[in-house]
């Protein structure tokens, strides 16, 4: 299953549609990676609105992209956590800790438009 | 006689003997009920309801006994038990009621039967044998209906009460404020954090304050739950405060060692909405400055 990734400004969005396979992760991190440094984004949104899962496996690999890509000045935020989704990762003890996170794609950009902003000043 | 019952047939006599029981006690059926509605008065029983609504309430539980003994099934009581418990439970009619009536109708049946049968020793023996066992599963029947009644009734309340306890409250545009009272135990914990996460989506919430001032007392396990809304909280984009930690709470947290390093925490309720609000980029100030 392909993530496509669209762009927005100096934005990224990557829209998660079904449930990714551990290859499709992987798939999703390298690209992430490859079109942060192609077109030098200031941040990436990661649409999880269609997920009823997010094993450990996923939630590592959302950390990392966002670790790898921070390297690259591009700060990732997860977006449209379900609530049963956040409630059962709490529970496994996976929180995404040290990664943005906003109620949906809306929100996400907002706080990446409020970031860039300061960044620019 | 226990001793002499080896020797009868006893199958068809029973059932001989349950026919002449039943019809008995249709035939005698007015002055029967009247006699246990009087009894019922006598003992004091089932003062919440009106003289004409007993009678007939004992009327038909005396039918609906009558019926139970004569075809020996109990489904049909059962039903009738359950739906009587649903009548009477709201009026404040009390266990003991229930059972003592069953009890006293029980009674004036057998005081009816010596009566009648006072000459023949041995027959009224067997009629005993015949109408004890059934009058017995009959009074537990209805004492069981009445008794699950009523804890369905409990389970139901309680619930209610959970429901009612945990109000998500939004106080300002993206700002919502959940006042826990009362003991949290797991299972209503689990339920605030559903509740609060359902109620983040739903009005697109970026703050939530949790006044904890009406929890009592909190063990490890509590904080833990409470730790985990917080964090919950954030996978859905909202920055949560905690306020109204008390001194023995704080001490509790500390000395068992809680990591409260994640929980955002503010002394009390206003002091945690001026923080919210300070968050959401509000400014709250007097109208005359304002001008």
């Amino acid at each position: 299953m392909d993530v496509p990734i669209l762009r927005q400004g100096e934005f990224l969005i990557a829209t998660i549609q079904a449930a990714l396979s551990d290859n499709d992760l992987f798939a999703l991190r390298s690209k992430l990676f490859e079109y942060v440094v192609r077109s030098r984004a200031l941040g990436i949104i990661i649409d999880v609105t269609a997920l009823d899962i997010l094993d450990s496996f996923g939630t590592r690999t959302l950390s990392e992209i966002a670790l790898m890509c921070r390297l690259r000045g591009a700060e990732t935020v997860i977006v449209g956590v379900q609530p049963e989704v956040a409630f059962t990762m709490v529970q496994l003890g996976l929180t995404l800790e040290g990664v943005t996170t906003a109620l949906d794609l809306e929100e996400g950009l907002a706080h990446l438009g409020r970031r860039s902003k300061l960044l620019k000043r | 006689m226990p001793t002499s019952r080896g020797t009868r047939d006893l199958d068809a006599t029973t059932s001989d003997l349950l026919k002449e029981l039943v019809s008995l006690l249709r035939q005698n059926r007015t002055q029967l009920r009247e006699e246990w509605a009087q009894r019922i008065t006598e003992a004091r029983l089932l003062t919440a309801m009106s003289k004409d609504e007993m009678f007939a309430e004992a009327t038909s539980v005396y039918d609906n006994y009558v019926e139970a003994l004569s075809t020996g099934t109990f489904e049909a009581l059962q039903a009738y038990a359950r739906n009587l418990s649903e009548r009477i439970i709201p009026r404040g009619v009390e266990t003991h009621e229930v059972v003592g009536i069953v009890l006293l109708l029980r009674d004036v049946l057998a005081r009816s039967l010596f009566g009648k049968y006072q000459a023949d020793f041995d027959k009224l023996n067997r009629i005993l044998d015949v109408y004890e066992p059934a009058a017995n599963r009959i009074a537990n029947t209805v004492a069981v209906g009445f008794v699950q009644e009523r804890e369905r009734i409990i389970r139901q309340q309680q619930e209610a009460i959970r429901e009612l306890s945990t109000p998500v409250l939004q106080v300002r545009e993206r700002l919502l404020i959940l006042p826990i009272i009362g003991v949290i135990d797991p299972q209503r914990a689990r339920q605030l954090t559903e509740q609060l996460l359902r109620a983040i989506r739903f009005n697109r919430a970026k703050v939530v304050v949790i006044d904890i001032t009406g929890v009592a007392a909190m063990d490890a396990a509590v904080a833990n739950h409470l730790v985990q809304t917080v964090e919950a909280s954030r996978l859905l984009g909202a920055t949560v405060i905690v306020t109204g930690l008390s001194p023995e709470i704080a001490q509790t947290l500390v000395n068992i060692g809680v990591d409260l390093g994640k929980m955002n925490t503010v002394g009390d309720l206003q002091g945690g909405i001026e923080q919210a609000e300070r968050l959401l980029g509000y400014k709250v100030m007097p109208v005359a400055e304002t001008n």
